[in-house]
């Protein structure tokens, strides 16, 4: 029988607050649940039970007053079940007495739940955690992320990533990684750890640039989700106000990353009006804020770069000089090749693609051999010096290691038109060569 | 929740050290322990013979083979060892970078099963 009328809207309701509390307070309620005990994994079974329920009680009683309360005191009750049948079972878990003690410590029906999820944050980007699963585990224990969904956008088997996220939450448990937003003197470090993390994400959505890719697309999302609710929690932090700026900027200008035919456009050949300009202005506004604390760092030295190239090709103002200046702070800060390799890029643009290649790290520094904005560089540089042969190989190799197909099909388009003007050159010397036999014969 | 620390170094290191530097060394330990005991968090501590002194001992099909040596032959070795009792892994990892076996070796922090 078809549900209509009343019973029916209460459903789609029902539904409808249930998924809105599970997006907006998810890590939340994991957050809440977790602390005490640290266990991850029981607080997560514990509340995605609560929804089952909430899905079958909310429909048929209507939604509660305060449904993550709600959420929560059921979520509770069945962490507590769980820790008694494991003690019945002949397990000793202390525990219980934790969670017990947790759940006398606030009325159920406390309508504020304080929001613990910066430490737990913290407890996902230790460094006590690999660093490669940091940024999936934060996907996971904050937005209830599926394994598979994460596993799909960091590229690798959903099961191996199952694994690794398993792995991770056992390890908060058992070595006793604690929730806490750290001391001052550990702060900044840790801090940069957690920003690390959410850059990552953002990283990762941001590879797939047509956003066609829709695991990727919402990883973009979720990972703005987490940069302002590191903001929000931390407004006084330059760095968090710093990647988010960052982090504005390169999304306001993906609608000029590509055009019309799915073309890679690089930045120096992007249609300015197509740039997102509230976004543009977001940024630049959290990046004064974060000047205003003085205290420089990673984050807002690349947002201040990503401003000055917006500054440059809107103005049409040349601004390298600054430019390089930042690069070379940010390489004082960083020791990164690729910060390396964007500095001897901005030095080609004041003072010749020679001294631009002389600044160019060498291939064997942290396996620059494998990636692939290196040799596009030093094609590009190469070209620039008139080495045409050492240039045509560079954009070999880039090419086969690219895995973006636009970005691929844009380099094969530098290759070849560097091929035309390579073998340009060629006839060029040999009717030189002719001109020059003709004046011999004459 | 407890804690192992375990020390990790090159045994070379130690005897190819002066006597004073030695002493120093010792000093160092010292004050450390010192102050793990007057913080309440030391639970036990050992330091241990040089590996030259090692037996490793494994049954097989029934009998046990008796080798001369330590079972994991490498560049450092286990030295020592602190039981420290600590709230949480950043406790632990504050005492394990305080501890001079940091400086001149490795520190593994290891926590234990909680009966």
């Amino acid at each position: 029988m078809e549900t209509t009328g009343p019973f029916s809207e209460i459903q789609a309701q029902a539904r409808n607050t249930a998924e809105d509390v599970a997006r907006r307070s998810y890590g939340k309620l994991v957050a809440f649940l977790a602390a005490s005990t640290r266990d991850v994994a029981a607080a997560e079974d514990a509340l995605s039970e609560a929804f089952a329920s909430a899905l079958l009680h909310w429909p048929k009683n209507g939604c509660p007053a305060n449904p993550e309360a709600w959420l929560l005191t059921v979520a509770r009750r069945k962490s507590i079940d769980t820790a008694r049948r494991r003690q019945a079972s002949g397990v000793v878990d202390e525990d219980i007495d934790r969670i017990a003690a947790t759940l006398g410590a606030d009325t159920p029906l406390d309508p504020h739940i304080p929001d613990r999820r910066l430490a737990l944050m913290f407890a996902c980007a230790h460094p006590a955690i690999e660093a490669t699963v940091r940024a999936p585990l934060i996907l996971q224990v904050i937005l209830g992320l599926d394994a598979a969904t994460i596993a799909t956008a960091f590229l690798v088997s959903p099961a191996t990533m199952g694994k690794r996220l398993v792995r991770a939450k056992s390890k908060i448990r058992e070595a006793g990684i604690p929730f806490r937003i750290p001391e001052r003197d550990d702060l900044p470090a840790r801090l940069g750890t957690v920003l690390e993390a959410i850059y990552a994400a953002f990283a990762e959505g941001w590879i797939d640039a047509a956003g066609t890719d829709p695991a990727r697309r919402d990883l973009t999302e979720e990972a703005f989700f987490l940069a302002r609710l590191v903001v929000e929690l931390m407004p006084a932090e330059p760095e968090a106000l710093g990647l988010l700026a960052l982090m504005l900027h390169a999304e306001a200008r993906r609608p000029a990353r590509r055009n019309g035919q799915g073309e890679y456009i690089p930045l120096a050949d992007q249609d300015a009006l197509l740039w997102n300009s509230a976004m543009i202005t977001e940024a630049e506004s959290l990046l004064h804020r974060a000047q205003r604390e003085e205290r420089i760092g990673r984050y807002q030295l690349e947002a201040a770069v990503q401003s000055a190239h917006v500054h440059r090709l809107r103005t049409g103002r040349g601004n390298w000089e600054a430019v390089l200046q930042l690069y070379d702070s940010l390489f004082a800060l960083t020791a990164s090749p690729v910060v390396a390799i964007n500095r001897a890029l901005a030095i080609a643009e004041s003072e010749g693609a020679q001294a631009g290649l002389d600044a160019m790290p060498p291939p064997h520094d942290a396996g620059l051999a494998e990636y692939q904005p290196y040799w596009a560089a030093r094609a590009a540089l190469l070209a620039g010096t008139g080495a045409f042969e050492p240039a045509l190989h560079a954009y070999e190799i880039a090419i086969g290691l690219e895995r973006d197909p636009a970005v691929r099909r844009f380099l094969e388009g530098r290759r070849t038109r560097l091929g035309r003007e390579f073998s340009g050159c060629i006839d060029g010397l040999e009717n030189a060569d002719e001109d020059d036999a003709a004046k011999k014969r004459r | 929740m407890q804690y192992l620390l375990l020390l990790y170094a090159q045994e070379s290191g130690w005897t190819n050290m002066s006597k004073s530097e030695q002493e120093q060394g010792m000093a160092a330990y010292m004050a450390y322990t010192q102050a793990l005991t007057t913080a309440g968090a030391l639970r036990g501590s050992n330091r241990l013979q040089p590996i030259s002194a090692a037996t490793t001992v494994r049954n097989v099909e029934g009998k046990a083979q008796v080798l001369d040596g330590p079972y994991v032959d490498s560049k450092e070795q286990l030295g020592g060892y602190y039981l420290i009792e600590a709230p949480d892994l950043d406790a632990a990892l504050a005492w394990a970078a305080r501890c001079p076996g940091a400086n001149h070796g490795v520190v593994e922090v290891r926590p234990l099963w909680s009966m």
